[in-house]
Parts: C-alpha cells; sequence; structure tokens
C-alpha cells in the first residue's frame, strides 16, 4: 500500500527540476539501449547520409539529403533529417537512423519542457551544450558501431546573428564560423562550400548554395541522395532568422533543385 | 482516546473547505471564454513577472488562483506528466480531461490528507481538434471537477464574475471584443480600480504550439479604450 501521497501527481522533480530527460531518468523511462561487449555484426540498422548548414548575413540554413542506406542498398528514400527543435533553432542529424531520430525527439522535448517549466526559452550555447551531452550518452553504442552526429543550427537573438555547431562522436561541441556539414557526404559538402561561400550573402544565396553543395555531395558520394526530380524528392531546407523557423516551401526548393542540377544532371 | 478531540468528519470537511476558501477569496479572479479563433484566458495581474495563466501542451493552457507556490507545484507538475505521456506515446496523446482527472486526484488526496488543504483553484483549457469541442475544466480545492462551455470563472469572485460574463457573452466574438469584455466585467465587479493584465489565448495556427501570450501594451491600449 503507498502512502497517500502517491496517489496523486508527483509533486517534486530531481533537481534542478527543468530537465526532461533528467525526469525520465528518475522514472526509469530514458532511452536505453545494452549493447553486448563484444564488437556487434553489422545489424543492417540504416544510415543518415549528409546534412549541412550555413551563415549568411540575417541568419542560418540547414539542410540535408533525403536518403537512408543500408549497406549498399536504399533504405528510405524520403527520410526527414532536418527538425525544427523550437521556435529559434533547428537539428539535423547523421549516422544511424533510429538512433538519430530518437535524439531529435529527445531534444526537442527537452527544450519545450524547458520553455514551459521556467517560462523562458534556453540560451542557443544552452541548447548546444545539451545536445552534446546526448550525444555524449551514446558512447558506448558508437564504440560498437552505431554513431550519431548532429549538426545545430539556430538564430541567436543576443548576438543577433545565426550560429552554427557541429558535433563530434564523443560529444565534442564546436561553433563554425561560417558552415558545418556531418554525414559520409560531409567532405564534398563542404569541399564545394569552402570556395562557394561568402560573408554576407542573402537567404537566397545561401539557400542556393547549400542545395548546390547537396547536389555536389550526392555527385561523388553514393549514400547521399541529390534531388530527385522523377519522384519528386527534394532535400529538406530550414532557413532559421529573427523571425524564427520556416521550411523553405517544396516550390522554390524545386526551383532551386532544378537550376542546381541544370550543368550535371 | 479522549473523546474531547474527536471532530466529526462532516465538521473536519467544513473547517477545510473553508479554510481553502478564504485563501482563494483573498487572491485575484481569472476569466476563461471561447471566442471565434479559440479561448481566451484573461487575468488581472498587478506585478506580471509571476504568471497565472501558462502554457501545459500544444492545446492545452492551465491557469491557476490562490496560493502562488501551491499552483506552480501543481503547474510544473502538469506538464511533467503531459511531457512524459506525450513522448512514451503519442503528441496526440495528451488530452485536457486525463491531466484535469490527474489533478482533480492530487488536490483530492491533498484535501482529505494533508495537514492543510491546497489554497487553490485551477483552470484546463483545451483547443478543440478539426472542429472537436473546445473543453474548458475547472478543478477546486477539493478536487471537484466541473466542466463548462462558453465562460468560465475561477477565483474568489468566480461566480459574480461567470454570471456577468454568461449574460453578456456572445458565441463568436472577434479577441478585441472579448478582451473587452472580459475587462469590462473584471471592472463592474471588482467595483476599484484595476492594474496591470495578464491574458493569453489558445489559437489555431500554423504552428503546433497554439498557446500564445498577449503583449503588454496590446492589453493596455485595450483597458484604456474602456470607459472610466
Amino acid at each position: 500500500m503507498t502512502s497517500p501521497a502517491d496517489w496523486g501527481l508527483p509533486l517534486g522533480a530531481p533537481a534542478p527540476g527543468a530537465s526532461f530527460s533528467d525526469l525520465l531518468e528518475s522514472l526509469g523511462l530514458s532511452p536505453r539501449w545494452d549493447v553486448p561487449d563484444s564488437p556487434v555484426r553489422d545489424l543492417g540498422a540504416p544510415e543518415a547520409t549528409t546534412v549541412l548548414a550555413s551563415r549568411y548575413r540575417d541568419g542560418v540554413v540547414i539542410g540535408g539529403d533525403r536518403q537512408a542506406t543500408e549497406g549498399h542498398l536504399i533504405a528510405h528514400r524520403r527520410m526527414r533529417k532536418v527538425y525544427p527543435s523550437d521556435r529559434m533553432s533547428a537539428v539535423a542529424v547523421a549516422g544511424t537512423a533510429g538512433l538519430a531520430l530518437e535524439m531529435v525527439r529527445l531534444f526537442c522535448v527537452e527544450l519545450e519542457h524547458y520553455e514551459k517549466i521556467e517560462g523562458a526559452m534556453l540560451s542557443l550555447e544552452g541548447k548546444a551544450n545539451f545536445l552534446s551531452r546526448l550525444v555524449r550518452s551514446q558512447l558506448p553504442l558508437a564504440f560498437q558501431g552505431l554513431a550519431v552526429v548532429p549538426l545545430f543550427a539556430g538564430y541567436d537573438p543576443g548576438t543577433e546573428h545565426g550560429r552554427v555547431y557541429t558535433f563530434d562522436v564523443v560529444g565534442g561541441r564546436y561553433e563554425e564560423h561560417d558552415y558545418g556539414a556531418a554525414g559520409s557526404g560531409a567532405v564534398q559538402a563542404r569541399a564545394y562550400l569552402r570556395t562557394a561561400w561568402e560573408a554576407g550573402m542573402t537567404e537566397a544565396d545561401a539557400v542556393e548554395k547549400v542545395m548546390a553543395a547537396l547536389v555536389a555531395a550526392a555527385d561523388v558520394d553514393v549514400a547521399t541522395g541529390g534531388p530527385d526530380l522523377r519522384r519528386g524528392i527534394l532535400p529538406n531546407l530550414v532557413v532559421i532568422d529573427a523571425d524564427g523557423v520556416r521550411e523553405v516551401s517544396e516550390e522554390y526548393l524545386e526551383e532551386v533543385a532544378r537550376s542546381s542540377l541544370g550543368g550535371n544532371r | 482516546m479522549n473523546p474531547g478531540f474527536y471532530v466529526t468528519p462532516e465538521q473536519l470537511v467544513r473547517d477545510r473547505a473553508e479554510f481553502a476558501r478564504k485563501g482563494i477569496a483573498r487572491g485575484r479572479s481569472i476569466v476563461a471564454m471561447e471566442y471565434r479563433k479559440g479561448i481566451l484566458m484573461l487575468a488581472e495581474n498587478p506585478g506580471g513577472a509571476l504568471h497565472k495563466i501558462s502554457e501545459v501542451y500544444d492545446r492545452i493552457a492551465f491557469a491557476g488562483v490562490g496560493r502562488y507556490n501551491e499552483f506552480e507545484t501543481l503547474r510544473k507538475a502538469g506538464i511533467r506528466q503531459a511531457d512524459v505521456m506525450g513522448y512514451l506515446y503519442s503528441r496526440d496523446d495528451v488530452t485536457a480531461l486525463g491531466l484535469a482527472t490527474a489533478f482533480s486526484q492530487t488536490l483530492g488526496v491533498i484535501f482529505s490528507h494533508e495537514t492543510k488543504p491546497f489554497e487553490v483553484e485551477l483552470l484546463i483549457c483545451e483547443l478543440g481538434r478539426d472542429g472537436h469541442p473546445n473543453h474548458m475544466l475547472q478543478i477546486s480545492y477539493d478536487g471537484t471537477l466541473v466542466d463548462e462551455r462558453g465562460v468560465l470563472a475561477i477565483g474568489g469572485k468566480a461566480d459574480l464574475l461567470g454570471g456577468a460574463l454568461r449574460e453578456r457573452f456572445t458565441e463568436d466574438l472577434e479577441l478585441d471584443a472579448a478582451i473587452r469584455l472580459g475587462m469590462e466585467v473584471f471592472a463592474e465587479t471588482e467595483n476599484r480600480p484595476l492594474d496591470g493584465w495578464e491574458a493569453a489565448v489558445l489559437e489555431e495556427g500554423s504552428a503546433r504550439r497554439c498557446f500564445r501570450r498577449l503583449a503588454d501594451a496590446e492589453l493596455e491600449s485595450l483597458s484604456a479604450q474602456l470607459s472610466p
């Protein structure tokens, strides 16, 4: 028999009290994967590939292709890798798809939970640090070959510009001055942006260049799926500026994709 | 056992209820009403730093009157419950009725088992999805749950405010008109100068989260238009 105090809602919370993942942990509900010590055989879990983000004059553009691969096969053609995490930021993921999507879900709830409990949003830096903690908690899985590497971008109302954060597999967090990328096509995407990126670009420029970088990555990296006009599959691009997060419309994306593909269709 | 200490259950409940009602009557009331695009919640709040109205979930809002620390504890517990449910299952599985019964259960247990009952009254509003009706639920200090349509008031002057509001309320008001009506009813009922407002709406828009706080400037300009 529990005491009467336990019959209703639990009124206490784990300190400091505004973290959703700590709450899950205290309830024994946090996502948990028990893996064998020995290196796992190839599980064939789908992998999400290329994501990238670029700063521009008024904010930041973050995008990703839509393909997930399973070894040499295409597992999903329309996977979504870029998610608005709140009104002022977005997160994109590369790596083991199932774990990555769970990480995004937890991250989004965490930001919203904090905002509701505290009555104010976390700072952009605070959000990035928390994401880094989520990546770090996956380290044992990364050793088993199930790595997740996110990319985080948002608008910082304090400094009034967009910021891009990249992460490594152990949870290291790096703020990028100009652009960042993660996933199998990241090398090609970065190589493209290295020459194309300009300080003080407009939003239209930035969208165009991020799309072109994805096309460049898909051109060389087989795991990256570029714009597929025949099937009507386009990358996801999200723009974040002082007005908040918004998805770039399908029609506009198609137009940009068409012109990016122009030379190497 | 010393028979001198025996208190009948009726007496006990009466005493506790009176205690809670006195505590609630000291605070200011809150009204909620449906308007054309959603639900408006309006409170008199001179400070403005401590919110009485807040967001719980995508389409659910919370308002509390009475002791701040007590309804704040309940508000946070509600947010935790909602976020855990939504994370474990789906966002659609979080409902106002589920939350309201959890609050009702909690307040009921506290009322009869704790040293003193909570001196609070709560309001849970939910914006109906795809043409389904909205919900406005009132939870009292003893866990009593009431479901209302159109308008609902909580707090010490709830009966007066609710009655006056119900008389003049019409469906499909615009937001400005609804706020003005709420302010007028407050002014008539309180019969003293009012200072500072807090208001929020649950409104259908493009975003998943329907809760929106109204800016102080907007409220002040509406309040200035009222006839003195």
